[in-house]
């Protein structure tokens, strides 16, 4: 009696194991189809598409609402859905990293456009030939330096732009006025002369966003460009402690360090705090890509400021000395597991469409790639033409190749922790920015 | 909850004694609430003021950001992910780990010291070792057999359940081993089975330490924020990562930041307040004998 | 069907049982011990499969990466990676290189701050579980107040530290130098090095309640005739803890300094909320250098190589610490 009795309780016990096992998967098939974002692709040859939005408005939600009605349009043009996901900048790359090694991710993502040889080299993207783009209308539509920041150089690019921004340099009239200088800085000794004329009484002259390494590195981009200098060689091996490198992160470091025209707590912004500072006239100038959405919200007005092109050593000067800003911008790229490779590029088309490119770049404040759609009248305000033809003549793009995630990583974190330094009240000189920049150097893969 | 009235003599709290705890413990007391009054201040606060410099009064008071939260990220959609999750791991943690400890608390078999100690010594991994190979593991049973556990709850759940489950195991092992082994022979001699002495004798005794764990369980699996962020999608995300998406590319909306971490944590903490006597019930009988 | 799984499962389960265990067939007539010999097999089997599934094949799995250059020129397909044998882990010991010595450096920083978040937290339990041992007005209601760090979401509680950390808008500066005047500068401290007092901090803060709640459980192990008899003889209350409480409380701690300390030495989450992908060079803790090289970077050979490297340091720590722990149990 009492051994049947154990091994019925074993039965119920084990039913009980098996039953919580069949939970565990019934609960999986429940995730499934909420949980899919459509990538698995089985869905997408019914006419859906996954798309990755990056973060381009003032939220996630805004996102969505500027989207979804473009979205709307183009399932009307085509019968394909798009299923829609903005992404956070911080979840960005891990998500296209985790799409590119499970091959499970959207038919069609935003990329930053610094990233593009990065993630051409995992082959993960569907590179842009001549046949690929004669199906979005032709390489010629798109403006060529957006396109030089799409993929290294002698490659098919691995993406196309979709949004475009520019560095320049935006300052208060007011304050200007005040401390009566007439034009903005053209060169980079009058935007520090000029800067310690506005720096008084807890304002400041300039506004760097030092704790940001992107920032960090697309400034010392620009200052080394101005002096012919590149941070990698022609064969893709990094060579950050060139005299002219080092003199280039110093110069921008010693906005805090020496020249003091910008704020020590500055040091420590990677917030966008700069675009508060300067929308609340705590700082007269900054250094910024396509600012006027996020000034706005803070109340500032366009009438308010003016938007110039960053300074160069000496005034009018041209080809690289000329440089006033990396090309910046968002591309568009397509996966290339993507099950619904057609459908993927008449969206692209579709989101490089002048109609679209119209709406999309005025509403976010950033300028058209596709050139037919930049002498649209939403694009004529004095800021956005200052910023259109820094774009088409002296903007470069940031280096194109693979290792460009640990560039930004190590050279970001190293002025980082330099301004860290000036902002502490240790000295800033140039051997220790060599120091810093060598020891970057010596930690970037030898590829 | 058993009561020890240290207060034989006199002498027991002398002056020192006494204001040494007043003033220790106020001290901590300001530790400890400071943030949680900065949580609270700030979520009242314009997006200007939290921007501006510190005030421990905020100018004027504004319920805005308690509305915008709901807007700005999708926080309600993240907290039923994250209640699900969370539930789910915890309940199945709780289950495999009582089974588990019973057969460690109440067998002596071959193989058990090396079960115990390979259990507890994955507390050790540092999970950024492996977080990428899980991840393809999970791809790869997802392409193979077709259950989805990259990007779904289910993943996370079976993730997170893991997490807790090897302190869960040791703390229940000294819990059961506290009750006494004859109430259990008692219930075998009535006819049960061991699973039946387990869950009619040994659970009922072990409530607390049972509820301990289940506090300990939900809460590693409330706030973890690597694996969510590279295993989940828009649909499954979890508050813990969602909560990033009050940083903009624009702004970081603190007060709103703010708001969200109070909704969020209210309940939470509530929970753990109303259970914490179970908690250190549960911790005096088991893991800390 | 369900029925034959417990033999079945017992040879998977018990790595060294395998006389005793009968043939899946045989289970009609499996005498009485066999199955005995079964059940706790069965028992642990979901944990033990979990733990395998979860922890032990992704960590091999992690370990046979280390062997490889797993860049991103390969993730699409890892098993492609070229081996690269010892490299990754030659590279990351070289440490008068760059890589090696940013590794040690990292290594050293979160030693340092393991000693001292673990210290502190638990002198700070042990002060608050001792003084909060006889009842007083208001005790339990300050006991669940010092519970709330613990119970705070980790999110929750570091962003809020770090809004407070901040140079120019932060309390703590508002604090320190508007209202106490106690530096002539506002300090930083979410760069610089600063930073690492600040992740102390928080570490500190969150993790104190818990040794607060092991102890306190702790205490209320401690027969109270031993005070009795203490006071009996005339010790003082100072006395009483110095030599009934802290010794009568060293079993829980052998437990909860180990437990804290692995928790604080992999802590991944405070510094990833505190100070986002890559720390200032001062607070530079081991799990977010390992994340950034595998991560940010997207080396994961390499991330992989250190990660081992820390684990092998951890179970060294952890063996040394329970035998020397053990040891002195025995002797006393």
């Amino acid at each position: 009696m009492r051994t049947s009795s154990t091994s019925s309780r074993l039965l119920a016990a084990t039913a009980l194991v098996a039953a919580l096992g069949l939970t565990l998967s019934a609960c999986g098939g429940g995730d499934d189809d909420n949980g899919s974002s459509g990538s698995k692709g089985k869905s997408s040859s019914g006419g859906t598409l996954t798309y990755w939005a990056s973060n381009q408005g003032t939220s996630l939600d805004n996102d969505k609402q500027v989207l979804t009605p473009e979205l709307a349009k183009f399932t009307q043009q085509t019968g394909i859905k798009v299923k829609l996901e903005v992404i956070p900048w911080s979840d960005l790359l891990n998500r296209i990293l985790a799409a590119a090694t499970s091959g499970q991710g959207p038919d069609v993502l935003n990329i930053g456009n610094t990233w593009s040889a990065s993630l051409q080299a995992t082959g993960a993207l569907l590179p842009f030939d001549d046949a690929t783009f004669a199906k979005i209308g032709g390489k010629d539509k798109f403006a060529p330096a957006s396109i030089a920041a799409a993929g290294a150089a002698g490659k098919d690019p691995a993406a196309v732009p979709l949004y475009s921004m520019a560095y320049g340099l935006y300052y208060n009239k007011k304050m200007f006025a005040d401390a009566g200088i007439a034009n903005p800085p053209k060169t980079w000794d009058e935007l520090v002369a000029d800067g310690k004329k506005l720096t008084t009484g807890g304002h400041y002259g300039l506004a760097v966003e030092g704790g940001n390494g992107s920032e960090n590195i697309h400034h010392a981009f620009v200052l080394a460009k101005q002096r012919g200098s590149d941070w990698f060689d022609a064969s893709g091996k990094a060579t950050f402690d060139t005299p002219n490198n080092v003199a280039a992160v110093k110069q921008y470091v010693d906005f805090i360090a020496k020249d003091k025209i910008a704020a020590k707590g500055n040091a420590e912004y990677a917030q966008n705090q700069t675009i508060t500072d300067f929308a609340t006239g705590k700082a007269a100038m900054m250094m910024w890509q396509s600012a006027a959405t996020s000034i706005k919200s803070h109340g500032m007005n366009p009438d308010q400021y003016g938007v110039v092109p960053v300074p160069t050593q000496q005034a009018g000067a041209t080809g690289d000395a000329g440089v006033t800003s990396m090309v910046a911008g968002i591309n568009l790229a397509v996966f290339k597991n993507s099950k619904n490779i057609d459908g993927a590029l008449k969206f692209v088309n579709f989101m490089t469409s002048d109609a679209e490119q119209k709406t999309l770049n005025s509403t976010y404040g950033s300028l058209p790639p596709v050139k037919a759609a930049q002498s649209d009248p939403a694009f004529q305000t004095p800021d956005l033409k200052t910023l259109a033809s820094v774009l088409g003549s002296s903007a470069a793009p940031l280096p194109q190749v693979p290792n460009e995630a640990q560039f930004e990583t190590l050279v970001g974190t190293a002025v980082k922790d330099l301004f860290a330094d000036a902002a502490a009240g240790k000295d800033v000189t140039t051997d220790s920015v060599k120091a810093a920049l060598s020891k970057a150097q010596q930690q970037m893969p030898a590829s | 909850m058993p009561r020890i009235p240290v207060q034989p003599s006199p002498m027991a709290s002398p002056k020192s004694f006494l204001w040494t705890r007043r003033i220790f413990l106020t001290l901590l007391l300001l530790f400890v609430l400071t943030p949680v009054y900065v949580m609270l201040s700030s979520s009242l606060k314009k997006l200007q003021d939290v921007q501006g410099s510190f005030q421990w009064l905020p100018n004027g008071i504004t319920f805005r950001p308690y509305v915008d939260i709901w807007k700005t990220v999708p926080l309600g959609h993240y907290f039923m992910n994250s209640l699900i999750v969370s539930v789910s791991a915890t309940l199945f943690s709780v289950i495999i780990a009582i089974f588990a400890a019973y057969g460690v608390s109440r067998y002596r078999f071959p193989g058990r010291q090396f079960f115990t100690v390979t259990v507890l010594s994955t507390q050790m991994f540092p999970g950024i070792l492996f977080l990428l190979p899980l991840f393809l593991i999970f791809v790869n049973i997802g392409n193979s057999t077709g259950i989805q556990l990259y990007g779904s709850r289910l993943g996370l759940i079976i993730t997170y359940l893991t997490f807790s489950l090897p302190f869960s195991i040791w703390m229940l092992v000294g819990y059961f081993d506290s009750i006494p082994r004859d109430l259990d022979e008692a219930a075998k001699v009535d006819g049960c089975g061991p699973f039946g002495a387990l869950f009619r004798v040994v659970v009922p005794a072990a409530i607390p330490g049972i509820v301990a764990v289940c506090v300990y369980a939900f809460m590693t699996a409330w706030g973890e924020v690597l694996f969510a962020s590279v295993m989940t999608n828009d649909s499954t995300r979890t508050l813990a990562v969602g909560l990033r998406g009050y940083a903009s590319q624009n702004d970081v909306y603190w007060n709103q930041v703010m708001a969200a971490s109070l909704v969020v944590s209210v309940p939470v903490v509530a929970g753990f307040l109303l259970l914490q006597r179970y908690l250190v019930a549960g911790l005096t009988a088991g893991a800390v004998k | 069907m369900t029925a034959t799984a417990p033999p079945r499962s017992a040879p998977e389960a018990g790595p060294s049982d395998g006389k005793s265990v009968g043939r899946g067939r045989l289970r009609p007539r499996v005498p009485d011990r066999l199955r005995r010999v079964g059940v706790p097999y069965l028992m642990l089997f979901p944990a033990l499969i979990l733990e395998l599934l979860i922890h032990l094949v992704p960590m091999i799995v992690g370990i046979v990466i280390s062997f490889k250059g797993l860049t991103q020129f390969f993730i699409r397909d890892w098993g492609s990676a070229p081996w690269t044998g010892l490299d990754n882990y030659r590279m990351a010991v070289k440490f008068n290189q760059p890589v090696g010595e940013a590794l040690l450096h990292s290594f050293w920083v979160t030693v340092l701050f393991t000693l001292l978040s673990v210290g502190f937290s638990w002198l700070i339990g042990t002060a608050a579980a001792i003084l909060m041992q006889d009842a007083f007005r208001g005790r339990a209601v300050l006991r669940a107040i010092f519970l709330v760090p613990y119970a705070l979401p980790v999110y929750a509680a570091v962003i809020t530290w770090a809004f407070m950390f901040q140079q120019d808008t932060g309390l703590v500066n508002h604090v320190l130098h508007d209202q106490l005047h106690v530096t002539s500068n506002k300090p930083f401290w979410l760069i610089g090095d600063n930073s690492f007092w600040a992740l102390v901090i928080v570490s500190v803060w969150k993790s104190w309640p818990f040794a607060f709640l092991c102890l306190m459980a702790g205490l209320q192990n401690i027969p109270r005739e031993l005070y009795e008899a203490a006071a009996m003889d005339g010790a003082g209350i100072w006395q009483q803890i110095r030599k009934i409480t802290l010794p009568s409380l060293r079993p829980v701690n052998q437990v909860l300094v180990l437990v804290l300390f692995l928790w604080t030495f992999n802590d991944f989450n405070t510094p990833f909320v505190l100070f986002g992908n890559s720390a200032p060079h001062s607070a530079d803790l081991i799990s977010i250098h390992i994340y950034q090289s595998s991560f940010i970077t997207w080396n994961f050979g390499s991330g992989s190589a250190m990660s081992v490297l820390l684990l092998l340091f951890l179970l060294v720590v952890t063996a040394f610490y329970l035998l020397f722990t053990r040891k002195r149990d025995v002797d006393a």
